[in-house]
């Protein structure tokens, strides 16, 4: 096994093997409730190499292809390689975005969770009296809003970006160190998931039920999907049908006032 | 002219309470179908000439009058084709699944 960190989010370990030590102490701060000795299952690797120019890619957008049995992926300054059938892979990135190794693993659970029927959703989650709600829609439309304005009794997931995966047969919504707004990784827990609410903001708080169908076009509006894959993009569709039928689903109006959670759970 | 209709095979399709939800796997569009269109779409097998389908699936079961019934079927089908998720021919389709 190759040296450096292991971060397991959502039960799924990646073993970052770093030789630098201000992306270590980066990866250590950014990712600590996540760092474990004892991971849960052989760790996948990643070997991450600081350049000065990183992989070179400049751009803002997330790149991410299939070819030749492996995913490329740019981000910002960095470049990755990732090997599906051997679990294993490289990123090259730069001293000035360390930053960018949050985005290559946001991909990267992305790309692990779909064969798992699982996915990475745009969503804050949140565990309440022992279980998880999950709270999605596109940028503006009140996740970290609704995150900041929790009671003390609930248990913040993430404000961002949520961990659903299937776990014997029931879905559970995961902590994430993706923070948005608030800028707080999330707790490291779980916990089975009640209920997945569409979020709109509006003069009054209201919940109304959607269709299975709505649910389904919800959940695919929201699930991060990188790549333009056919057969990812499949897996993640049985995965957004398979939520929608266990799970029930609501379009959440609300007002950004902390009266709003007396509606949840 | 006959027309023969049968899904594509860059599609993933589930049933959610009666309705069609069908993803274009190509560019992950998403298409929600209703109740009449989904008869069609089930019955989209590439060797049952549409107008078929549409006397045993739509008129028979929704008391439709066949001529706007087929003209209605006709029209969804040919922009169903239009998005790449169905098939259509004036002969039956081999590769039908």
């Amino acid at each position: 096994m190759i040296p450096g960190s292991i971060v397991e989010i959502g039960g799924i370990p990646v073993l970052l093997g770093v030789q630098d030590r201000a992306l270590l102490e980066f990866i250590d701060k950014r990712y600590a409730a996540y760092l474990t000795t004892k991971p849960s299952a052989e760790p996948f690797e990643l070997t991450v190499t600081v350049t000065p120019d990183g992989g070179v890619y400049q751009g803002n957008q997330v790149r991410v292809e299939w070819r030749e049995g492996r995913w490329l992926l740019e981000v910002f300054d960095s470049r990755a390689e990732w090997f599906s059938g051997s679990g294993r892979g490289w990123l090259r990135q730069s001293a000035a975005f360390p930053e960018s190794i949050d985005a290559v693993l946001r991909v990267l659970h992305s790309i692990l969770l779909a064969p798992q029927g699982g996915c990475l959703l745009h969503a804050a989650s949140a565990v309440r009296n022992g279980r998880a709600f999950v709270f999605t829609g596109v940028s503006g439309a009140g996740k970290s809003t609704l995150a900041g304005l929790a009671p003390p009794d609930v248990v913040l997931l993430t404000d961002e970006i949520s961990h659903i995966r299937s776990v014997d047969g029931v879905y559970r919504a995961f902590g994430t160190p993706f923070a948005g707004d608030l800028g707080v990784a999330g707790k490291n827990i779980s916990a089975p998931l009640e209920a997945l609410y569409l979020l709109a903001k509006g003069p009054e708080n209201r919940i109304e039920p959607l269709s299975r169908k709505q649910a389904v076009n919800a959940l695919m509006r929201n699930i991060l999907f990188f790549a333009k894959d056919p057969k990812l993009s499949e897996a993640l569709f049985e995965t957004a049908c398979r939520i929608a039928a266990c799970v029930p689903a609501y379009r959440l109006v609300f007002t950004p006032t902390p009266e709003v959670w007396e509606m949840i759970g | 002219m006959s027309m023969y209709i049968a899904k594509s095979r860059s599609i993933a399709a589930r049933a959610l309470d009666g309705e069609m939800i069908i993803m274009s796997t190509s560019d992950s569009m998403l298409f929600t179908l209703n109740e009449v269109a989904t008869e069609i779409w089930l019955a989209a097998d590439g060797r049952t000439p549409l107008s078929q389908i549409v006397q045993d699936k739509v008129c028979a079961k929704f008391e439709a009058e066949p001529e706007a019934a087929y003209a209605d079927a006709e029209d969804l089908c040919r922009r169903l084709a239009d998005y790449g998720i169905l098939v259509i021919s004036d002969q039956p389709i081999e590769s039908a699944r």
